[in-house]
């Protein structure tokens, strides 16, 4: 294999995604991170608004807590409900004096999503497209495959069949 | 003087664009042919009204005092509304969504591409998120083109029907009046004019590979961006708006 094909297959790692990273592991508070981490999202509730890359930022200032989170799809209803279910993990933790701010740039990737949080949707029974720009059925592991729909019961997914073993199943849309 | 309109004017017209289109898509939820196309309207009708709403959260920005992004969706009347034309016609047979959609795709996509360039970078902003499902929305309506204009001679007819029909309304997206010019020259708008010529050249390749024929000499409807509309809007609203009318500052 040549050193150029090796390197095409190296998952690209996403700049805005580091700084993303950086924000929390350089964050003061740290605590409040944590709490934010028993957000799921509504849809999907195996993974939390922090692996999705909803999750941007979280500051203090005296009591005064600011969240910023950026949208997946421009109309997903679930990004209300991630709002209130936010300030309802902060104040179940004693903290009520919180802003929601929505961030739209840079605008929201598939790219964002952790492989802990791809390993979880498989789990569930969404499956994710590869680095290879495969995709197999999360239920046998198959690659015969047939998309049904572009689009599915979400804005993020599509809907898929397994040609092996008939099951039909979730594509989180690459975005 | 008076001829200049301001940003929050011209984003209250974007807005209009998505909303009035997400609102005729949703009318297919529960219409649609089958089940997959019922959740494929649905989606993208979702994302159109998800454009809407972020145009008119900024603009309600723009504006201050108690305006928000409902004012602009629920409190205005016809004239308000400056729209292009072709996204209120009213849905008409499944051919005729898919001509509409496949024309509003093409445009949308270059559009966003050069809103990306704005000079408000909120507006820039708003492109980025709203290109990718535009890309999303482009590969499904071509294919629909392709698909309906392969399958039956009726499938053929009833798309040589939408274009037919839908075309006099496509030279209005091009055709800017004086006052979003201004706005162009301070690259705060999107030079519409300069989308013209691709997308003519990607709608006649596309027609041509199914036999479809493009009206020649057409006369063009215009009046949308200045709130001069088709008698189908007022219909749409007083459905769009019933709540807010009935019972004035409902909230869920």
């Amino acid at each position: 294999m040549s050193m150029m094909s090796i390197v095409e297959q190296i998952p690209l790692t996403n700049a805005e995604n580091i700084e993303r990273e950086n924000r929390r592991s350089n964050s003061s508070c740290l605590e409040l991170w944590s709490v934010l981490d028993q957000v799921k999202d509504p849809e999907i509730p195996v993974i939390t608004i922090w692996e999705l890359g909803v999750l941007q930022n979280v500051t203090r200032s005296g009591d005064h807590v600011t969240v910023t989170i950026t949208p997946t799809y421009s109309g997903c209803p679930a990004m209300e409900v991630i709002k209130e279910d936010i300030l309802a993990a902060l104040s179940s933790a004693g903290i009520n004096d919180v802003v929601v701010n929505t961030q739209l740039a840079p605008a929201w990737t598939t790219d964002w999503l952790s492989s802990k949080a791809k390993a979880s949707l498989k789990e569930f029974g969404i499956a994710t497209i590869n680095s290879d720009n495969t995709i197999v059925c999360p239920q046998c592991g198959c690659n015969k495959i047939k998309q049904i729909s572009e689009f599915g019961s979400t804005s993020c997914k599509a809907l898929y069949q397994c040609l092996e073993c008939h099951e039909a199943f979730d594509l989180f849309k690459s975005h | 003087m008076g001829t200049e309109i301001s940003v929050k004017e011209y984003v209250v017209r974007l807005g209009d664009d998505a909303l009035i289109l997400g609102h005729r898509l949703s009318e297919w939820c529960r219409n649609a042919p089958f089940l997959e196309e019922d959740l494929a309207l649905s989606n993208v009708a979702l994302d159109f009204i998800g454009r809407a709403r972020m145009f008119y959260t900024y603009a309600a920005e723009l504006s201050g005092q108690d305006v928000t992004e409902d004012t602009f969706a629920y409190q205005r009347d016809c004239r308000d509304f400056k729209n292009h034309l072709i996204h209120e016609l009213p849905r008409g047979d499944f051919a005729f969504t898919m001509v509409r959609q496949y024309f509003v795709d093409v445009y949308s996509l270059a559009f966003m591409t050069s809103l990306l360039e704005s000079s408000d970078s909120r507006l820039a902003a708003i492109a980025g998120k709203a290109i990718k499902e535009s890309e999303y929305h482009l590969r499904r309506s071509e294919e629909w083109m392709m698909r309906l204009g392969e399958s039956t001679q009726e499938s053929h007819r009833r798309l040589q029907s939408a274009v037919d029909e839908l075309w006099r309304f496509t030279g209005e997206l091009f055709d800017q009046d004086s006052p979003e010019r201004e706005l162009v020259s301070n690259g705060v708008a999107v030079d519409t004019r300069a989308l013209e010529a691709e997308w003519n050249q990607t709608i006649t390749a596309t027609m041509s590979k199914i036999s479809i024929e493009i009206p020649k000499d057409e006369l063009q409807v215009t009046g949308g961006r200045e709130g001069k509309h088709t008698e189908f809007l007022g219909f749409l609203l007083s459905e769009l708006q019933f709540l807010q009318r009935a019972y004035p500052g409902l909230e869920w």
